[in-house]
C-alpha cells in the first residue's frame, strides 16, 4: 500500500496512486449524494474537523503542550464570521475578507492563551486551557447584555452562505450536466483548502520552526539551551494552531448558517484531541485519519445500530447515542492498551527510517 | 591578558535557601585553551556552569563574555552569545534521529520563519541544504554520522555523548562547556574523546571542562580550577594544582577525616 504513494523509490506507480486517490475524491460526493445529501454534509464536517485536528496538532503533537481549550479558537473564527456575515448587524462581508479575518481574531486570541501559560506544562497548562475554553464560550453565552453582541443561548442565526459574485455555495444548480447541491459545492473548496493546509503543516514539520518545536516537547530544557527561544516559539505554536482553528469556524458558520454557543461546549475539544491521539500524534496522515474515523463512524452507527437491534432482538434495547459513546470509549481503551501512539504512530517514521539505515 | 581572555568570572554567588552553592568565585579563561572545573562531588561545579549558561541567576558577582557581561541573559541569549554546553546526565531529544539534534544546534544560527517554511522559497531551501550538510559534517567530526538517521535514544552511551557535542557544537560556540563527558565511558571511548577534545581545541573553539576522570584532565586541561564547598581552592596548571596540598585535602579527604573524628 504504502509503495503506492512512494515517489523516491516507484515514481510511475506513486503517480497512478495518487491519480486514484484524486479520482475517488472528485467524484465521492455525487456517490455519496446518491446515498443522500445528508452523507455530503457529514464528509464536509469531517473536512472541518480534519481541519482542528491538524490545528491541535501543532500545539499538542509538534509543540508537546497539551491544550483541552481547541475548541474556543473554532468559537471565535465562527462568530467572527457570524458578526459580519449575517443580519445580525447587519453586515454583509464577502467570505474571502472575513475568513483571514476570523484566522487572524483567533490567532491573536491564540497569543493570549499563550502568554499567561508559558511557564506551565502537563496537567497545569491542561486545567488552564480547558478553562480558557470554558471562559470563551460563557462568555459567548452571556455577550448579550447590556450590548447585545452574540445574542447569547440564542446564537446567531441567518449567516450569509459563501458567494463569489453570483456564484452562491447554498444554491443548488446544474453544471454540465451534473447536479451540484450546495452541500457538494463546499465539499470541493473544502478539500481544496484541506489539500492546502495539508501541504502547509507538512512544510512546517519539515522546516526549522518544525524542528525547534519537536525540540520543545522533547527536553524545553536542552532547547533553551540550544539557543532556541522558547517563549516565541510556544507562541507560535499557539498562534498558528488557533489560526487553523479560527479558519475552520468560520467555514463551519458559513455552511450551518446558525451557530450557537451550543456548538463549542467541552466535550468537542475533548474529541478533536481523540482524534489527534488516536490517529498518531505528531504524524499529519495519522491526524487526518483520526478525524476522518471519529466523524464517520458515529454517524455509521447511528444508522445501523437500530436495524441490528431490530434484527437481533426484535426492538431496541439500546439508544444509538448510548452504543456510540460506549464504543467509542472502548475504542480509545483498546487504542491506549495496543497502540499507544495512534493508528499511523510514528512507526512509520521508524521504517522510513530503518530504510535510510540500509 | 585582558585580550586573551574569553570569559571572566567575577565575585560569582550562589546560594539555595541555607545552602552557599558558591561564593565569591573567580577565574578567567583564554582564548583557546582547554580549562579544567574540577572538585568532588557537591562542590558547585555543575551549579557555575548553570549560572553561566543563564539557567540560574546568581546572587552576585558577574561574567564578562568576549568583553561584554552577561548579566541577567536567557539560556537562549547565552548560547547565541555563543556559549554551548552538554548536560551531565545526557539531555539529547531523543525522539528525534541523531541528525535531527544537531540540525536543531543550527537553530540559533539560522534565519528561515513561518513564511520561509511554508513558500519555502530559494533562500529557505539553500538554508536547509546547508543545516543539512552541516549537521552531517559535524556527525561525521564527532564520528557518529552511521548512526544518522536513528532515534538518540538508540545511541550507544558513548555515541550519545559525542551526540551531544556534536549538537552544541552547531550552534558555533566560542566556548564549549562540557559537562562530565567521560562519565560512563570505558577507558577505549575516553582515549577517543580525549584527541576529539584536542581536536575542537585545534579547530579554533576554547572548552571548558567538568570531568571526574583526573587522567583526562591532568592530559587535556591547560589549566584548571578546583573549587571545594562552592569556594575556589586552587587555580592553575594542572601539575601545580595536582601537587596543592589543600586539593589533596579535599580530595582524599585528610581534614575532612580529622574534622569527622573531631565531631563525632
Amino acid at each position: 500500500m504504502r509503495s503506492l504513494f512512494d515517489t523516491h523509490r516507484n515514481p510511475k506507480l506513486a503517480w497512478v496512486g495518487i491519480v486514484l486517490v484524486a479520482a475517488t475524491l472528485l467524484v465521492l460526493p455525487f456517490v455519496l449524494a446518491s446515498a443522500g445529501t445528508f452523507w455530503v454534509r457529514i464528509t464536509n464536517q469531517a473536512i472541518l474537523y480534519c481541519f482542528l485536528a491538524l490545528g491541535l496538532n501543532i500545539v499538542v503533537g509538534f509543540a508537546g503542550l497539551l491544550d483541552l481549550g481547541y475548541i474556543a479558537f473554532y468559537a471565535v473564527g465562527a462568530y467572527v464570521y457570524a458578526l459580519l456575515a449575517s443580519p445580525h448587524f447587519n453586515l454583509h462581508l464577502p467570505f474571502w475578507i472575513i475568513l483571514p479575518m476570523g484566522a487572524a481574531v483567533a490567532c491573536l486570541f491564540g497569543v493570549l492563551l499563550g502568554a499567561p501559560t508559558l511557564k506551565l506544562r502537563g496537567d497545569y497548562l491542561a486545567i488552564v486551557t480547558l478553562g480558557f475554553g470554558e471562559i470563551i464560550r460563557i462568555f459567548l453565552n452571556n455577550l448579550s447584555q447590556p450590548v447585545n453582541i452574540t445574542n447569547g443561548p440564542q446564537g446567531l442565526y441567518l449567516i450569509d452562505p459563501f458567494r463569489i459574485g453570483s456564484f452562491n455555495f447554498a444554491h443548488r444548480e446544474t453544471i454540465l450536466g451534473l447536479d451540484f447541491t450546495g452541500p457538494i459545492k463546499y465539499y470541493y473548496f473544502f478539500l481544496a483548502a484541506l489539500i492546502a493546509v495539508i501541504v502547509l503543516n507538512m512544510r512546517l514539520q519539515d522546516s526549522r520552526i518544525g524542528r525547534a518545536w519537536e525540540a520543545i516537547r522533547e527536553d524545553e530544557t536542552a532547547a533553551r539551551a540550544m539557543g532556541i527561544n522558547t517563549r516565541n516559539i510556544k507562541l507560535l505554536a499557539f498562534a498558528m494552531g488557533a489560526s487553523f482553528g479560527g479558519i475552520a469556524g468560520g467555514m463551519f458558520a458559513a455552511t450551518q448558517q446558525f451557530i450557537s454557543p451550543e456548538s463549542f461546549i467541552l466535550v468537542e475539544s475533548v474529541m478533536v484531541l481523540a482524534m489527534v491521539v488516536l490517529g498518531g500524534m505528531g504524524n499529519i496522515w495519522g491526524v487526518v485519519l483520526g478525524a476522518v474515523l471519529l466523524s464517520f463512524v458515529p454517524e455509521i452507527l447511528r444508522f445501523t445500530v437500530e436495524p441490528v437491534q431490530k434484527a437481533l432482538f426484535g426492538r431496541m434495547l439500546l439508544e444509538p447515542e448510548v452504543i456510540r459513546m460506549l464504543l467509542f470509549g472502548l475504542a480509545l481503551v483498546l487504542m491506549m492498551l495496543f497502540r499507544p501512539a495512534g493508528i499511523l504512530p510514528s512507526a512509520l517514521r521508524k521504517r522510513e527510517l530503518e530504510v535510510a539505515r540500509t | 591578558m585582558s585580550q586573551l581572555a574569553l570569559l571572566a568570572a567575577k565575585g560569582i554567588d550562589k546560594r539555595f535557601g541555607g545552602v552557599q552553592a558558591l561564593s565569591d568565585v573567580d577565574f578567567t579563561i583564554n582564548h583557546g585553551e582547554i580549562y579544567g572545573l574540577i572538585g568532588p562531588n557537591g562542590a558547585g561545579k555543575t551549579s557555575l556552569f548553570n549560572v553561566l549558561t543563564g539557567i540560574y541567576v546568581p546572587d552576585g558577582g558577574e561574567f564578562i563574555f568576549d568583553g561584554e557581561p552577561l548579566q541577567r541573559l536567557k539560556p537562549n541569549d547565552v548560547a547565541a552569545r555563543g556559549i554551548a554546553r552538554t548536560f551531565q546526565n545526557i539531555r539529547l531529544f531523543a525522539n528525534l534521529s541523531a541528525l535531527e539534534n544537531v540540525m536543531i544546534g543550527r537553530h540559533v544560527r539560522t534565519r528561515a520563519g513561518v513564511w520561509g517554511a511554508i513558500s519555502r522559497n530559494a533562500g529557505t531551501r539553500a538554508e536547509e541544504a546547508a543545516i543539512h550538510r552541516r549537521a552531517y559534517e559535524l556527525l561525521e567530526y564527532v564520528g557518529v554520522e552511521k548512526r544518522a538517521h536513528s532515534l538518540a535514544k538508540h545511541l550507544a552511551y558513548g555515541d550519545q555523548r559525542r551526540l551531544e557535542i556534536a549538537r552544541a557544537l552547531a550552534t558555533e560556540p566560542k566556548l564549549l562547556a562540557l559537562d562530565e563527558p567521560a562519565a560512563g565511558m570505558n577507558a577505549t571511548e575516553t582515549s577517543s574523546l580525549k584527541s576529539l577534545l584536542a581536536e575542537i581545541r585545534r579547530d579554533g573553539t576554547t572548552i571548558l571542562l567538568i570531568e571526574h576522570d583526573m587522567k583526562l584532565v591532568m592530559s587535556v586541561c591547560d589549566r584548571v580550577l578546583v573549587l571545594d564547598y562552592g569556594k575556589k581552592i586552587a587555580e592553575g596548571t594542572a601539575s601545580a594544582v595536582q601537587n596543592d596540598p589543600k586539593v589533596i585535602a579535599a580530595y582524599l579527604g585528610g581534614e575532612v577525616t580529622l574534622n569527622l573524628k573531631g565531631t563525632s
